[in-house]
């Protein structure tokens, strides 16, 4: 069933891997004791994990090379599942209560260690959900996020420290001074092509991130702040565990907040506009809709929900330093934008939780978590490039009504 | 001035680095149009895989002269070989797909070979061999230009001869144009698309791989996480030239090496990639596509 002539390609693809790996994987040198150590067991690993895992993957495309042939007259665009049950408010609104509940009973069925990481993956939902306004549906690539968040983060840490302003005080205050640095970093990027801002994007996180570190009278550098205020509840003190499902309500609170407007955006004159925009700007500005001014605002608002998040994680940890805040975090949080579904609310929430949850998790693999990490964000791209839950763009559609007859156009 | 001709020969030396990764950069980036962020990864391999040979060689007492040519060229083979590799299982399945994949692709594939080089050898700073020895003609001046500055700056003079060489005069060269000018025709005319954008990788691989052994032995240490931050500096560069045009990459190399180097020296060094970047959002404000970058005008 399998042909020799793959056999042979595999074989000849384990020989390739070897000769990759060979310096780094089986040489190890001490250039201080001057000892060269062979590990020749690794080649052998490497030789037998490639072949393996290129004879499987090609056992998967021969099969699904078979199963396309078989049926290949059902093609129509239909969406993917869980579009097809959220469209239907008697499937949405039970699984968004049955979610709920299950989000709200969490703190108590799980440990305080679990609600934690919990907390942790919610705010990197609402953080994917701000993102995607800017990048799933204004379509304006964004590497530079993080700085927004890092707004937030300093600015309760600050006020904090100088001014003893309390959590929510400082809340919308954080996401204004993000929303604000949003609007500025917008006025004169906007009129770069893809790319360039992506990269401009880039320059102005990595900017905020040194002036934090440099900065010393400011921000006290890389050593950060520390002993930040939790939040209070009405002067109440709470214990360590209370604290935690505390913020852990305040994050839910935040992300049903989140959806909510950002599902309301979605279809209102706004979100069109962002939607054309990203589309095709000239028929965009020629259909009368003010370019800058909405590119602006997708910014703002996107930069918003970070500077909110960021005053969250700041008094989650009580401590920030600017090594929280680094380009990986962007990708990150462009990770779960992209591997989600760009432009879909449950995709981004999907992407979310499994890119943040999955490192938490695969702790049982201690040092090769990242690696995986990477391998795992490689291969989803490659088998899903479109995302887990793509967004297929709303379109009217005749239906036929049993009792009426509706002419087909 | 001494100090001024040190500043400048350290920003030159600097940016000629730049330039070696950033022409990987904006050649990848000229013919698929996606941001390679696994290219600093290919150019701290390099840099390791020369290091290894380096010592594995100096250990077996090698004479320096055979140390030098043979991890070169070790570190320009596996190099390419990784930048061919990676071309083919993370962004060939990709090439249709949105615009956003190939690049999130890239940077899972970034990750991966950072922590591949960390679990494989080690998390420290690792001394790297001396390969430049110091010329005794250099000796007069020694205090304000090194060897290594010297050697650096004729290496990369001379490679990037022999790239606009190979761009403008040969057969792949030609194709390699075609293919960035437009990819559907250049399929029309008979050019082997796939395997000219394998040619590109090979050779974007090969320089980040040579930019890799002389920074390397110009510092003199090396560990796992160099390559992001020279590849976020490199593409930086790649994009104040103008992404695409390989002698943009160049230019914005030098401009970007200059800056970073005269800031240090003249207004401090902790505020050096903030004028980098601030550098670059400049340019790009007042000529937003980059310094030799074509406007690109489009037709409705």
């Amino acid at each position: 069933m399998f042909p020799v002539k793959e056999l042979k390609r595999s074989l000849l693809i384990s020989l390739w891997f070897a000769f990759l790996t060979f310096p780094i994987m089986v040489i190890k040198v001490d250039p201080i004791e001057r000892t060269v150590i062979w590990r020749w067991d690794n080649l052998f690993f490497v030789a037998l994990g490639s072949f393996v895992i290129s004879i499987l993957a090609k056992v998967y495309l021969l099969r699904k090379e078979r199963r396309a042939g078989r049926k290949k007259v059902k093609k129509e665009l239909t969406e993917p599942f869980v579009q097809r049950i959220l469209r239907e408010p008697r499937f949405l609104f039970p699984l968004s209560f049955a979610v709920l509940t299950f989000a709200l009973l969490f703190p108590a069925l799980f440990s305080t260690y679990q609600t934690n990481i919990m907390t942790t993956a919610l705010m990197y939902v609402v953080l994917g959900l701000g993102l995607n306004i800017v990048v799933g549906v204004a379509g304006l690539l964004d590497l530079g996020y993080v700085a927004f968040y890092a707004v937030g983060a300093y600015s309760y840490a600050l006020l904090n420290m100088h001014f003893g302003m309390g959590f929510w005080a400082v809340l919308p205050i954080g996401g204004l001074l993000a929303a604000i640095l949003g609007i500025l970093l917008g006025f004169p990027v906007l009129r770069l092509r893809g790319d360039y801002l992506a990269i401009v994007t880039l320059g102005f996180g990595e900017i905020i991130r040194l002036i934090l570190e440099n900065w010393n009278t400011f921000s006290q550098g890389p050593s950060g702040i520390a002993n930040i205020a939790r939040p209070g509840f009405f002067g109440m003190q709470m214990s360590f565990d209370a604290g935690i499902t505390y913020i852990y309500y305040i994050v839910v609170a935040l992300v049903i907040f989140t959806i909510f407007v950002v599902n309301r955006l979605q279809d209102s004159r706004l979100g069109r506009a962002w939607l054309a925009l990203r589309e095709d700007e000239i028929a965009c500005e020629a259909m009368g809709i003010d370019r800058t001014k909405t590119k602006l605002i997708a910014f703002s608002l996107g930069a918003f929900w970070a500077g909110l998040v960021g005053v969250i994680f700041a008094a989650k940890t009580t401590f920030v330093n600017p090594a929280s805040f680094t380009f990986l975090e962007s990708a990150i949080i462009l990770s779960i934008v992209v591997l989600g579904g760009m432009g879909s609310i449950v995709g981004v929430i999907f992407g979310a939780l499994i890119l943040i949850l999955m490192p938490e998790y695969l702790r049982a693999l201690s040092e090769y978590r990242m690696l995986a990490f990477g391998g795992i964000l490689v291969v989803m791209m490659v088998f899903k490039p479109n995302g887990i839950i793509s967004n297929v763009r709303r379109s009217y559609r005749f239906k036929k009504h049993p009792s009426k007859e509706v002419i087909e156009p | 001035m001494d100090y001024f001709i040190e500043l400048l020969f350290g920003g030159l030396t600097r940016g000629s680095i730049y330039a070696l990764i950033a022409l990987g950069y904006t050649m990848v980036y000229g013919i698929i149009g996606l941001i390679n962020f696994a290219h600093g990864e290919i150019y701290m391999i390099g840099a390791f895989t020369s290091f290894i040979i380096a010592t594995v060689l100096s250990i077996y007492g090698f004479p320096l002269l055979a140390i030098v040519v043979i991890a070169g060229l070790a570190a320009t083979v596996w190099s390419s070989a990784y930048g061919f590799t990676v071309e083919k299982l993370a962004y060939r399945p990709l090439r249709k797909a949105p615009r956003l994949a190939p690049l999130i692709s890239a940077i899972g594939m970034s990750i991966f070979l950072q922590n591949y080089v960390l679990l494989a050898q080690t998390s420290d700073f690792l001394p790297f061999p001396a390969l430049i020895p110091e010329f005794a003609f250099m000796e007069p001046v020694a205090h304000i230009v090194g060897s290594s500055d010297l050697v650096i700056l004729i290496t990369t003079t001379l490679v990037m001869i022999g790239l606009t060489f190979l761009i403008k005069f040969t057969k792949i060269g030609k194709a390699m144009r075609a293919t960035a000018q437009d990819k559907t025709m250049a399929v029309l005319v008979g050019i082997n698309v796939d395997r000219v954008i394998s040619a590109t990788f090979i050779i974007g691989s090969a320089l980040a791989a040579i930019g890799g052994l002389l920074i390397a032995s110009h510092i003199g240490q090396i560990n796992f996480y160099i390559g992001f931050i020279a590849g976020i500096k490199a593409f930086t560069a790649a994009v104040l030239g103008g992404v695409g045009s390989i002698p943009g990459a160049v230019l914005g190399s030098l401009v970007l090496g200059l800056t970073e180097s005269f800031a240090t020296g003249y207004v401090s060094s902790d505020y050096e990639d903030v004028f980098a970047f601030s550098l670059l959002v400049l340019i790009l404000i007042f000529k937003p596509s980059g310094l030799l970058g074509k406007a690109e005008t489009k037709k409705v």
